[in-house]
């Protein structure tokens, strides 16, 4: 026979005001089990917890019920006093009669309050006598961390790791770290450099001895749980041995064919043997492979003739590596939406309508123009410049819902560095409303606007035309109630910030969520904002949504703390709330594994003496599983149960009611 | 290949030379044009209330009456077109709005027809390259200019007959029979359209712009799917002529006219009489009539 004990808690007037406890604790004694009963002011008190010990200690009980408050509230506290007492902490239940019950009653006679009480505790009393005893989870970790995306939430959330003594491996598609942010001129509301402030951290990425860099190298398959991932990576390949070459840049002197640069966004051509922008991380060139004539048809190699060092390899493959790490940060970073799908701002027909991007090249003084305002077409310093504002962003017709957050920063900054560099130089922005919220953002877009002669004004363009060499841009300035017609020489979209392509698929290989615009979604959007629903992998910065550089470092490093924790430990706990698969009755139907958020379950084979495989089985990676008891529902020979929630308890719990 | 066809009440009228050219052009590239035996006017305009559902009761007759004979159905004129296309999108997939409507025309129709523009069976069924192969007399010289307007680009969300801020299809068609397009910034701004009753001036300022515009760019003749903007384009170069005296008023004329003469129809039978600026010099100028 159990040795149950119930405490009902009256929260000072909490719960007492429409329950009275005394009832339910004497109710509570007549049933079968129950050995022991009382009522308290304070439960989770110091003195109420000692009680509970005490008593536990005292009638020898078993197993507790605690009719208080929610579970979110004190469960915890009070598993943990049953535990210090002796018992199996999952031999601790609690009643919810405050949140559930006196909250919501108002009889004061206590009558509906009482009777409710007791039948919840009733309910409670039935799960609990089915109840087994349950111990906490433990995995072992591997203390390696992998971050995904080079850009500068990967580079900080990296540094920050490898700060802590952990070995990071950092994977980047594009053959030099940076990101967009390598791509930027100044940034805002500082007007630092962003190279100057970039290069920096690319550099210390390199040297550090935690952090070894994967360029060129995308990731293929992924593997395993929390503490114990397996993953596959792509390491593309360079035509190059990164082991020999010097980065002398010979190669890049020598190869006598040209093709357009992704990095420069079609404004300049760089060589086929290539480093993206000079201060590339790491300074080892590729062969771009499409274009190369070597390749192609066996023509030239010029390369291969002056490098000194006889790194040139020209039957290179790409090789897929496999490395273990105990947790991943995804920080995949952005795209700008393409400029083509705006027909009436004239891009593709018109060379001088560009976008912000492009614009920062123009700007950059390692662009194309070295840092000269020159429009595309035919290199003259544009007289006025028409920027437009949410081009794409907030328009859920033609293109996104969302605000894309930072355009309307740096297009003011657009007209500062256009005013600074080309004096007298007339800037027009058109703009819906300028939201720049942040700190000492508010003043950074007035400056553009007192200070460098920024003429914003408010309404949409209708459309961009050419006439007698000029561009005609035609809006709307819905504050003076009037039809604009303004001359230009240089049209700057801001383009709404989307999800890299791709980035669903790299989701369904990591098992993370994502929105209908792709972006990852985050565990809890105010409080767990860079975790993900899968345990162990983490999320930072653009690859979430769009956000400016601040925050986007924020969330490296938020990462990196997150992960540092985790590794704090040599081995994980989890609560042993996990679904269990019944191998008797379990048919392979796998609908559990489609029904499963987390990827928690996995096709387990039964093999024989002879290492034969009998039969399939479901099985629970309880590293992975979070316990939300969908497969259970999902399961439809009733082969899984939830542990300390199975259906034998919870049918027995309504019986009771 | 037979199509079913919804004229219109302007094309049963004023601009009777759009329905004779584009019925003998459809002959001529290998389809026939084959008018509802019953139908009425469309409304002529689709209601921007949304409640304003007696003002669908009208296109939504036309439909249903269409769909008793066939699945697809055809139509010239731009209004006509964007008013049964829009119309039809409702029935289509507003279940409340469809019982209501059916229940007031008395009729059960779902919306599974699917409207067709003459210019996308040129481009989708026959194919321009077999319209270029049918021209007879290439317009060679001819510098058109094509005026979408609006309500043949519209809606955005059913993707009107093209892509509705950067058109081609217009210029597709006139490149087949070998006249030379004209590319003006205007091609797709509103002419002014029903305004033409209530605000002239208006109506003549619009329209005007999309004249010069299209005269700046070298136009000599503008091409339209529309008799309201070509009435409108027609009426506001006789303003223009006054104000400006450098200015020399085009001729307006249906795609379809165009077309027919590329074909090899007889000229006199395109209608071209009926239009305020006559296209007959400028045709006989360049050797085409």
């Amino acid at each position: 026979m159990p040795r149950i004990g119930v405490f009902v808690c009256q929260c000072g007037n909490n719960i007492a005001a429409t329950v009275d406890t005394k009832k339910v604790a004497e109710e509570m004694l007549k049933l079968p089990g129950v050995v022991y009963t009382c009522d308290y002011k304070f439960m989770c008190s110091s003195p109420g917890q000692e009680m509970l010990k005490q008593t536990i200690k005292d009638n020898k009980l078993d197993s507790i019920i605690v009719a208080a408050c929610s579970p979110h509230m004190h469960e915890k506290t009070f598993r943990k006093a049953g535990e210090a007492a002796g018992l199996n902490p999952y031999r601790v239940e609690i009643t919810n009669i405050r949140e559930q019950c006196s909250w919501v009653h108002h009889d004061k006679t206590r009558a509906v309050g009482t009777v409710k009480s007791t039948d919840l505790t009733r309910m409670t009393l039935e799960r609990l006598k089915r109840n087994q005893p349950l111990n906490k989870i433990k995995i072992p970790i591997k203390k390696r961390a992998l971050v995904i995306g080079g850009g500068i939430a990967g580079i900080q959330a990296a540094l920050d790791i490898a700060e802590g003594g952990i070995e990071v491996v950092l994977v980047e598609r594009e053959p030099s770290i940076g990101g967009n942010m390598a791509r930027l001129s100044e940034t805002f509301p500082t007007m630092d450099c962003s190279q100057c402030i970039l290069t920096p951290k690319m550099v210390e990425a390199e040297l550090n001895e935690n952090i070894k860099l994967y360029t060129y190298s995308e990731v293929e398959k992924v593997d395993g749980y929390i503490g114990n991932f397996t993953v596959q990576i792509r390491k593309k390949a360079r035509y190059v041995d990164e082991d020999r070459c010097t980065g002398c840049g010979e190669c890049i002197e020598k190869c006598p064919f040209n093709a357009e640069s992704k990095f420069e966004l079609g404004l300049a051509k760089r060589k086929i043997i290539y480093t993206p922008f000079p201060q590339s991380v790491p300074n080892i060139p590729v062969i771009d492979a499409p274009n190369c004539p070597k390749i192609q048809k066996d023509k030239c190699g010029a390369c291969a003739v002056v490098c000194g060092p006889k790194c040139i390899d020209f039957k290179q493959e790409d090789k897929i590596v496999t490395e273990e790490f105990g947790a991943i940060i995804v920080a995949t970073g952005y795209d700008l939406m393409p400029n083509e799908r705006f027909g009436e701002y004239g891009y593709g027909r018109i060379k001088d309508v560009i976008n912000g991007m492009q614009f920062e090249r123009l700007a950059s003084s390692s662009g194309p123009t070295g840092g000269e305002i020159r429009r595309p077409s035919d290199g003259k310093v544009p007289q006025s410049i028409v920027f437009i504002q949410c081009v794409g962003s907030r328009d859920e017709q033609k293109g996104v819902s969302y605000c894309s957050k930072v355009c309307c920063m740096y297009t003011a900054k657009h007209t500062m560095l256009y005013n600074h560099k080309v004096h007298g130089g007339k800037s027009y922005v058109f703009y819906m409303d300028i939201r720049c919220a942040g700190k000492r953002y508010e003043e950074f877009v007035r400056r553009a606007i007192e200070h460098d002669g920024a003429m914003y004004l408010r309404g949409r363009v209708s459309r961009v035309y050419e006439k007698d060499g000029r561009i005609i841009v035609q809006g709307a300035d819905t504050l003076s109630n009037s039809q604009v017609e303004i001359e230009a020489d240089m049209v700057v979209m801001a383009t709404a910030l989307v999800s890299r392509p791709g980035a669903d698929s790299l989701a369904q290989k990591l098992g993370i969520g994502y929105d209908k615009y792709k972006f990852y979604n985050e565990y809890h959007p105010k409080l767990r904002p860079v975790e993900t629903v899968t345990a162990g992998i983490f999320l930072a910065g653009t690859c979430m949504g769009p956000m400016d550089i601040p925050d986007s470092v924020a969330q490296g490093s938020a990462t990196a703390s997150k992960v540092l924790a985790l590794f704090s430990a040599n081995e994980m706990t989890r609560e042993p709330i996990t679904a269990l698969v019944n191998k008797v009755t379990c048919n392979a139907c796998w609908d559990c594994v489609t029904a499963c958020p987390y990827s928690a379950i996995e096709r387990d084979a039964v093999k024989n003496r002879q290492g034969e495989v009998v039969r399939l089985l479901a099985k629970v990676n309880e590293g992975v599983c979070q316990g939300c008891g969908v497969c259970v529902a999902a399961c439809r020979s009733k082969s899984i149960d939830l542990k300390g929630y199975t259906d034998e308890q919870v049918f027995a719990a309504l019986a009771a009611f | 290949m037979k199509i079913p066809y919804y004229p219109g009440c302007t094309l049963n009228t004023v601009s009777k030379g759009f329905d004779l050219s584009a019925r003998a052009s459809a002959r001529s590239v290998g389809f026939e044009m084959e008018e509802l035996a019953q139908w009425n006017c469309c409304g002529a305009t689709f209601p921007l209330s949304p409640d304003n559902l007696i003002a669908l009761s009208a296109p939504a007759k036309v439909l249903a009456n269409a769909r008793k004979g066939g699945e697809e159905l055809t139509t010239l004129c731009s209004v006509c077109y964007n008013v049964l296309k829009r119309t039809n999108a409702v029935m289509k997939g507003d279940k409340e709005k469809r019982s209501v409507i059916n229940g007031f025309i008395n009729e059960e129709y779902d919306g599974s027809l699917s409207i067709i523009h003459y210019l996308e069976i040129l481009r989708d069924k026959v194919g321009f390259d077999k319209v270029k192969a049918a021209v007879k007399k290439p317009l060679t010289g001819l510098k058109t200019g094509a005026y979408y307007g609006c309500m043949l680009l519209r809606p955005f969300e059913d993707r009107g007959i093209d892509d509705s801020e950067r058109p081609v299809i217009f210029e597709d068609m006139l490149k087949a029979v070998g006249a030379e397009p004209v590319e003006f910034p205007n091609k797709i701004e509103c002419c002014g359209a029903h305004l033409a009753m209530s605000n002239t001036g208006l109506v003549t300022k619009l329209s005007g712009n999309v004249m010069t515009s299209a005269a700046d760019n070298g136009a000599e003749i503008i091409v339209t799917s529309c008799p309201l903007c070509q009435y409108n384009l027609e009426q506001s170069q006789t303003a223009l002529a006054s104000a400006t005296g450098d200015y020399k008023p085009m001729p307006i004329i249906y795609f379809t006219q165009l077309l027919g003469l590329a074909l090899g129809q007889p000229v006199e039978t395109l209608g071209f009489e009926k239009n305020v600026w006559d296209a007959m010099p400028l045709l006989k100028k360049k050797g085409l009539a």
